[in-house]
């Protein structure tokens, strides 16, 4: 329930309404055109660019009184920057903020999906550094939307190809390359490819927002999204030898920790919110201790 | 056992608290004033609205104070606050041929209407650290002329009027484009560039400027005019009907002279640069104009010979609240993508090492 | 396509630079299987000409009418750019002076040649690699270098690469700017047998710019001789070299040096 904004003299959700309004605008395109790169108007805000003006901008377009909010960074609640952006919306908005993922309206994140499955009503808002997936390849912006207007994305498989002559597997780990709807090449962020097929069909609604780069993309609900591969190298996510040390999951994506000087080290599930809740479902593991439950 | 360690929120909160302390200073020490700031250190006050786009120079002299004398985290916060501000109008073109100079020269003429006026410049100083100024004292009078009635002629006018130098007009009838509302779109027409041109890096620009000069895409510029002073901002709301002055601001001005050029039909005539700046930004005009010049290359059938005359490498990389975010953006987590890297080479590794095992049996 | 269309046809093609003249008042018609030379001196127009043809440059005046596996005889100045650069690719090839204009350098052999594959949807790498060995070997590359990008090849190699690049479409019409400029003499003559040899297995149709007649000799059916940007003789290859008629291609063919 909505205490309403702490700071004086700013608008709810910082930005004026005509931005918002255009900032949704943007959105509708984009959402009209899955996977298509829709150039908006961003914001100077008043954290940096490079650090999710992108997805703040997208979240400040779409969030209303009623919402709950949850912001995640490396898929933890409370790494510095999701504590920083969760405090500037809980300022601006006076919205509820949540850790759980199955109770927030709006997720906003930087390089994870949750391991949760998100439902329907739900947003997922990604923050993105670098929106154009032919960037590394040809560096002007002129030609790259001919290449996406046009269809023109061999050269990214000549890529994915010099990958397997050279590697004998495809060398990308995360901001893996996608098509959606079957049309446009898009990039998902630094998301680790583990996380991409949960993209594929997602009941939720998910934006992308590049403050910097001034783009917005997006993929409603229950689209096609494909990595790109071979047929005779077919895409694969990453798998640990490991399970979590604190909650004993086999299926999430883990973090390594380092843990003295002589390379002793565990693993532990990413997504803090996930671990947590099994924990208090009682999944403990070599590491962990009970959680009481929530 | 391991215990995940939480409280960023508080770490968050002590850095702010410490930062607080540390712009303080000691507290022994009298606290600056945001009029000090305003009077003693204009040049930072000039840079700071110009490159925010905003002009108030006690907002700038604020975000200076705020930003402890980091003149680029000051641009940001200046910026910052401009997203927040309601647009009641835009204003006319300022008229700078009417400008109430401070200061007027030119290196093409050796005199000319109006004359020479070096007004308040660091450019014959010599450069011996003044230790008079570590104590506070008296300052002799300065003479100062009266300030000229009649608008002074422009060089370029001058030379207009033998036709000897290209004629700045619009090649269309577009509105004028807002960086600050639009994003960039390629190719850029010439307002745009023009605007991220003031808005940009000074040090970047400048950077680009000189390489322009030796030799990366040279196009023989001379300064033909630099005039700094006062000029009125002129509004003309719908409701009144006629032209309103809401004020004065100063600006500095540079048109430089370039490589001249002909084509079949006509004969060949001198090209233009132009920069223009908030208050006494004279360095950051002179560079904004050479670059202007140098990205019309393709536009004059020059050879692209350097980066300062690719328009998509200068207009991407010219604006330091970008570059700071996103170069800065590095000391972020990104442990998650690492870890992805990691497991690749790990797996690589090992698949090579496998290889040559097998090879070896 | 039926017998009796050309499969590309020029008319009154021109192009002026100012008020310079590129080329002007060029008409022909080429068949399939035709290698048409066009040559002259530097600065005559051919290669004005040639990019007029290939859509590398938009002429000032006339009409280039390409005859379509889809929709037949169409100018290629009035199809949408997107029709015209999948042309480009498939259909068409566009063999460039230097080599190193047409590849991409910092990428294996086999990306080179397979590019095209990838660009119109193929998605077997192991199906792509086979027609890249193929071609190599077409083109007498020996297949170990297919992983080695082309920066390491020498001038010929990446010139048989670039020939390759373009052919693995099975393109109708090739393009040839100066292809065997710039190599040794030696390296020359394998570069013409081999292009001969191709052009004749897989019945292209191309059009060739060279300043070296003997080059035109051997691989051209019909000769175009241009000069300030006019064409001031055609006719057979034979005809045209052995039984000049304008001066200037006498002087041409007066000034070969005899073995």
């Amino acid at each position: 329930m909505n205490q309403g904004p702490t700071i004086e003299g700013y608008n709810f959700a910082y930005l004026d309404e005509q931005t918002k309004r255009m900032i949704r605008r943007a959105i509708l395109k984009a959402v009209a055109i899955p996977g298509f790169q829709v150039p908006f108007g961003s914001r100077e805000m008043p954290l940096p660019y490079g650090w999710g003006t992108g997805g703040i901008q997208v979240t400040a377009g779409v969030i209303g009184q009623n919402d709950t909010l949850k912001v995640i960074d490396q898929g933890a609640d409370d790494t510095t920057n999701a504590v920083s952006i969760r405090g500037f919306f809980a300022r601006t908005t006076g919205v509820s903020t949540t850790e759980r993922t199955e109770d927030a309206t709006i997720i906003q994140t930087r390089h994870r999906i949750p391991e949760r499955a998100l439902g329907k009503g739900q947003i997922l808002v990604y923050q993105v550094p670098i929106p154009e997936p032919l960037r590394w390849l040809e560096p002007r912006e002129t030609e790259t939307r001919k290449m996406h207007a046009l269809e023109e994305y061999g050269i990214m498989h000549v890529k994915l190809y010099e990958d397997i002559a050279r590697f004998g597997r495809i060398a990308t780990s995360y901001d893996y390359p996608v098509v959606v709807n079957g049309r446009y090449l898009m990039r998902p962020s630094p998301i680790p490819k583990f996380d991409n097929p949960k993209m594929h069909n997602m009941p939720a609604l998910q934006l992308f927002g590049a403050g910097r780069e001034k783009r917005i993309y997006a993929i409603p609900p229950y689209t096609d999204v494909q990595s790109l591969d071979f047929e005779d190298y077919p895409f694969e996510i990453q798998t640990w030898d490991e399970n979590c040390a604190l909650c004993g999951a086999e299926d999430s994506y883990l973090d390594e920790v380092i843990m003295d000087d002589h390379g002793g080290r565990m693993f532990m599930c990413s997504d803090t919110d996930y671990c947590e809740d099994r924990r208090s479902q009682g999944h403990i593991g070599p590491l962990g201790t009970p959680q009481a439950a929530e | 056992m391991y215990v995940a360690v939480k409280g960023g929120e508080k770490a968050i909160e002590n850095a702010h608290r410490l930062l607080a302390e540390k712009r303080r200073g000691d507290t022994a020490v009298p606290e600056l004033t945001i009029t000090q700031i305003k009077e003693q250190m204009s040049l930072a006050v000039d840079r700071v609205m110009t490159e925010g786009s905003l002009y108030d120079r006690d907002l700038a002299a604020l975000a200076i104070k705020q930003a402890r004398g980091d003149l680029m985290e000051a641009i940001f916060l200046l910026r910052a606050f401009r997203t927040t501000l309601p647009r009641f109008a835009s204003s006319k073109p300022i008229e700078t041929t009417k400008i109430k100079a401070h200061r007027r020269i030119s290196a093409t003429y050796k005199d000319l209407p109006g004359g020479q006026l070096l007004g308040p410049t660091f450019d014959y100083t010599h450069r011996l650290l003044d230790f008079a100024l570590m104590a506070e004292g008296e300052l002799p009078q300065a003479e100062v002329c009266e300030p000229q009635d009649e608008d002074l002629p422009r060089v370029t006018s001058l030379l207009n009027a033998q036709d000897l130098i290209e004629r700045e007009q619009a090649t269309d009838d577009e509105p004028v484009s807002d960086l600050t509302r639009e994003p960039l779109d390629l190719p850029a027409g010439r307002d745009v560039r023009l605007q991220n041109l003031a808005r940009g890096d000074e040090g970047f620009i400048l950077a680009m400027g000189y390489s322009s000069q030796r030799g990366y895409g040279n196009n023989h510029p001379f300064a033909g005019e630099i005039r700094m002073g006062d000029v009125e901002v002129v509004i003309e709301p719908e409701e009144l009907g006629f032209p309103v002055s809401i004020g004065d601001i100063t600006v500095t001005e540079c048109e430089m002279v370039n490589q001249f050029k002909g084509t079949e039909a006509e004969a060949p005539k001198f090209t233009r640069g132009y920069g223009l700046s908030f208050g006494e930004a004279e360095r950051k005009a002179m560079a904004m104009a050479l670059v202007d010049r140098s990205m019309r290359a393709e536009e004059l059938g020059e050879e692209v010979m350097g980066p300062a005359q690719d328009q998509e490498f200068v207009l991407y990389h010219s604006d330091n609240v970008e570059a700071s975010g996103f170069v800065q953006h590095l000391k972020l987590p990104h442990y998650v993508d690492f870890q992805g890297e990691l497991e690749m080479v790990r797996n690589l590794r090992a698949e090579q090492a496998e290889k040559f095992r097998k090879a070896g049996e | 396509m039926t017998n009796h269309t050309p499969l590309l046809s020029v008319q009154g093609l021109g192009k002026n630079y100012g008020p310079q003249i590129g080329c002007t008042d060029v008409s022909f018609d080429l068949w399939p299987g035709e290698v048409l030379g066009i040559v002259g001196e530097s600065g005559s127009g051919k290669t004005t000409l040639l990019n007029c043809m290939s859509a590398q440059l938009e002429p000032s005046r006339g009409k280039v009418v390409y005859d379509t596996r889809m929709d037949g005889a169409s100018d290629i100045y009035e199809m949408s750019e997107s029709e015209r650069r999948l042309l480009m690719r498939t259909d068409w090839g566009l063999v460039r002076q230097n080599p190193r204009d047409g590849l991409r350098l910092s990428v294996s052999a086999g990306a080179n040649v397979g590019e095209r594959l990838m660009a119109v949807g193929a998605r077997h790498y192991g199906d792509i690699r086979t027609v890249a060995l193929d071609w190599l070997n077409k083109v007498e590359i020996d297949q170990d270098r297919i992983d080695h990008p082309p920066a390491t090849f020498s001038g010929g190699m990446q010139q048989r690469l670039q020939i390759a690049r373009n052919l693995v479409t099975e393109p109708r019409l090739v393009f040839m700017d100066e292809p065997t400029g710039g190599l040794d003499v030696s390296v020359q003559a394998r570069l013409l047998d081999l292009l001969r040899g191709l052009v004749n297995r897989l019945g292209l149709s191309v059009i060739i710019v060279t300043h070296d007649l003997a080059v035109a000799r051997l691989l051209a059916h019909r000769l175009m001789v241009m000069k300030n940007g006019r064409v001031v003789e055609q006719g057979l290859t034979d005809q045209v070299l052995d039984d000049p008629q304008h001066a200037y291609t006498q002087l041409l063919v007066s000034s070969i040096l005899l073995p």
